[in-house]
């Protein structure tokens, strides 16, 4: 388990049972049975506590959590028949994007998301989810095989932002950028986004323009990163706390302020504890999501997102 | 609230800011350092008359400069809330507002317009770097789809001149928002078969640039424009290395094929005025200035919309 800074108190909790255990599996005659539930629940006290308050910058640390469930764990549990589909078809295949076609309830449907991976050399292999012009243009190629085939869209979101790298300024990103947000809304399908991870920026919205967005409760989603915006507002990237409060990114302060539509709920401590239960309450909700928009027609799901994102913003916080 | 500071500290101000006016008679080229009189640089559309070097012009300025004989209506732009997310950094969102507002003279950071053009009716957008770094929030991005709307309304072509530093911060998830707001406001314009020109200016980046500035039917950019995504400090800090000379600049975006053309100020007008009515369909037009248009055929309706005609 990797337990991140503010989880120290449960760290030593946790790791006096084990010790505890590890003696008593050395030392038969030994009954610590008792001491050692005793901690284990002053340990679930204490992780209920931790996650109940956790602040904004916390959510921030807990949506990049090593161990929460990425998109390929999503893809695997919750698709059948998953058949990755590569490439750009002009310059290469971004492997920060993964997309392909795929049966979510027996319902063929195009799958697209950022894949993080999860170890240094998958890390480094899917640039850490950071995705290049390629990636962009491989989304649009697949939203578009979608309308054509009137499958609807999944996309699970999960980026510190798009790649800040000189090729890909050189290939036109912030083209690449505007014209798959442009594709989100131009498909006669449905449109369904969820926030597993973190919503970066310009690299988010051009996959989350979608007629229904649901986030994890603990992911996050914003327009800049919290060092970002600390070391251009406050010119000091150690600000990342203040900055994380000023910028509204979590998903409970989204849904207030109306740009989410659904809230899932994760397992005690966050995804990274219970990853099975989290990838089955993601699925839960893209089914309802799916659901809702089953029966509208391809003018209507156009209209009705276009309507949506230009109402977006009309009502404060105050709600 | 009293005498003094309602009385005296603005006398006494005035005093000393009679002042400072001989000192913004000249301007001093940040380029090639050549000290430019006042008159000749905006007679010259604040691009440096001996390196033509391009500074900024405000969007007043350049629509004074755009339209046929400096006449053109303001397009009345609906207020978002103000302060959504109660933003506050080591100041207050509303204070840097004002104290943008007190320095520019302006409300917000684009003003939208309709006029004519070399007699080419269009609706123009200019956003104004000057005003909190031309920052795209929930203003921003009303006032494009208000200038969409009023394109598709008045079935004319719309000319966007795009100048900002990205989304604006203090808004958060709502600044960029107006990424998938604004296209959906490109998307009228596309769908009412209306021409939408962009003319990027210097600079424009982030959010900004991956959302409406790069979806022009036609992109124009001004000479050494910077135009980027990512800025060129951040992209050395990730990879560490030096960038070339002219790395994100107008004409390297160019080489790029990420733009069609990169054109001097002074020659914008002629060739936006030629592009327009060639996609319209109209006639190749008249050279040259032109008298302000005639009161008599005025083909606006609905005129109720706009604000005061502008001298």
């Amino acid at each position: 388990m990797n337990y991140l800074d503010f989880e120290k108190p449960l760290a030593e909790i946790e790791g006096k049972a084990q010790e505890l255990r590890a003696l008593a599996r050395a030392n038969s005659e030994m009954d610590v049975s008792k001491e050692a539930e005793a901690l284990d629940r002053k340990a679930e006290a204490a992780l209920r506590d931790l996650y109940r308050t956790l602040t904004p910058w916390q959510k921030c640390q807990v949506a990049r959590h090593p161990d929460r469930p990425h998109c390929r764990d999503y893809v695997a549990a919750l698709f059948s028949d998953v058949m990755p589909l590569a490439g750009d078809r002009g310059f290469a295949d971004d492997q920060a994007v993964f997309g392909g076609l795929a049966r979510f309830n027996d319902q063929p449907v195009v799958v697209i998301g950022h894949e993080k991976g999860h170890d240094t050399k998958t890390r480094i292999e899917h640039n850490f989810g950071m995705a290049r012009p390629e990636g962009y243009r491989k989304a649009i190629r697949l939203m578009d095989l979608a309308h054509r085939f009137r499958l609807p869209v999944i996309t699970l979101i999960d980026t510190p932002g798009a790649y800040p790298g000189k090729g890909a300024e050189e290939r036109g990103q912030s083209e690449a950028i505007a014209r798959s947000t442009a594709k989100c809304l131009e498909i006669g399908v449905p449109l369904v986004s969820v926030v597993i991870g973190e919503g970066g920026s310009g690299g988010a919205v051009a996959f989350a323009t979608a007629n229904r967005v649901a986030m994890l409760e603990h992911s996050v989603y914003s327009v800049i990163s919290p060092e970002g915006c600390a070391s251009i507002l406050w010119k000091d990237a150690e600000k990342m706390r203040e900055a994380a409060e000023a910028l509204r990114l979590t998903a409970q302060d989204l849904q207030k302020l109306g740009v989410i539509d659904r809230i899932i709920k994760e397992p005690l401590g966050g995804a990274q504890r219970g990853r099975k239960e989290t990838i089955e309450a993601v699925g839960k909700a893209i089914e309802i999501m799916l659901k809702e928009l089953s029966a509208k027609k391809p003018d209507t799901l156009i209209r009705d997102r276009r309507n949506k994102f230009l109402e977006m913003g009309t009502k404060g916080l105050a709600a | 609230m009293n005498w003094i500071s309602n009385y005296v500290r603005p006398k006494i101000n005035s005093l000393f800011s009679r002042r400072e006016v001989p000192e913004n008679l000249w301007t001093k080229c940040p380029e090639c350092g050549t000290m430019l009189f006042h008159r000749e640089l905006s007679d010259n559309l604040n691009v440096c008359t001996n390196c033509n070097h391009h500074m900024p012009i405000s969007p007043r300025a350049r629509f004074a400069a755009l339209f046929d004989a400096g006449v053109f209506t303001e397009v009345k732009v609906p207020d978002p809330l103000p302060d959504p997310l109660q933003f506050r950094d080591q100041k207050k969102y509303p204070e840097r507002l004002k104290a943008a507002q007190k320095q520019t003279g302006e409300k917000e950071a684009m003003l939208v317009a309709e006029g004519e053009m070399g007699r080419t009716p269009i609706v123009a957008a200019a956003q104004d770097f000057s005003f909190m770094a031309g920052s795209m929030g929930m203003y921003v991005g009303n006032a494009i789809i208000a200038a969409a709307r009023r394109a598709v309304d008045l079935k004319r072509p719309l000319i966007l001149f795009s100048a900002a530093g990205g989304a604006r911060m203090q808004e958060g998830i709502l600044s960029l928002l107006q990424m998938p707001r604004t296209t959906v406001a490109v998307q009228m314009l596309k769908e009412a078969g209306l021409p939408y020109i962009v003319v990027l200016t210097h600079p424009t980046t982030g959010g900004v640039t991956a959302s409406y500035a790069m979806l022009g039917d036609v992109q124009i950019a001004e000479p050494n424009a910077l135009i980027c995504f990512a800025g060129p400090r951040v992209i050395e800090q990730t990879i560490r290395e030096k960038l070339p000379e002219g790395f994100q600049r107008a004409e390297y975006l160019l080489d790029h094929g990420m733009l069609d053309r990169v054109t001097h100020r002074k020659a914008l007008r002629d060739e936006l005025i030629a592009i327009t009515r060639m996609l319209m369909g109209m006639p190749p037009a008249v050279k040259g200035d032109l008298p302000p248009p005639a009161a008599e055929p005025a083909p606006a309706p609905a005129e109720a919309a706009t604000g005061a005609p502008q001298a």
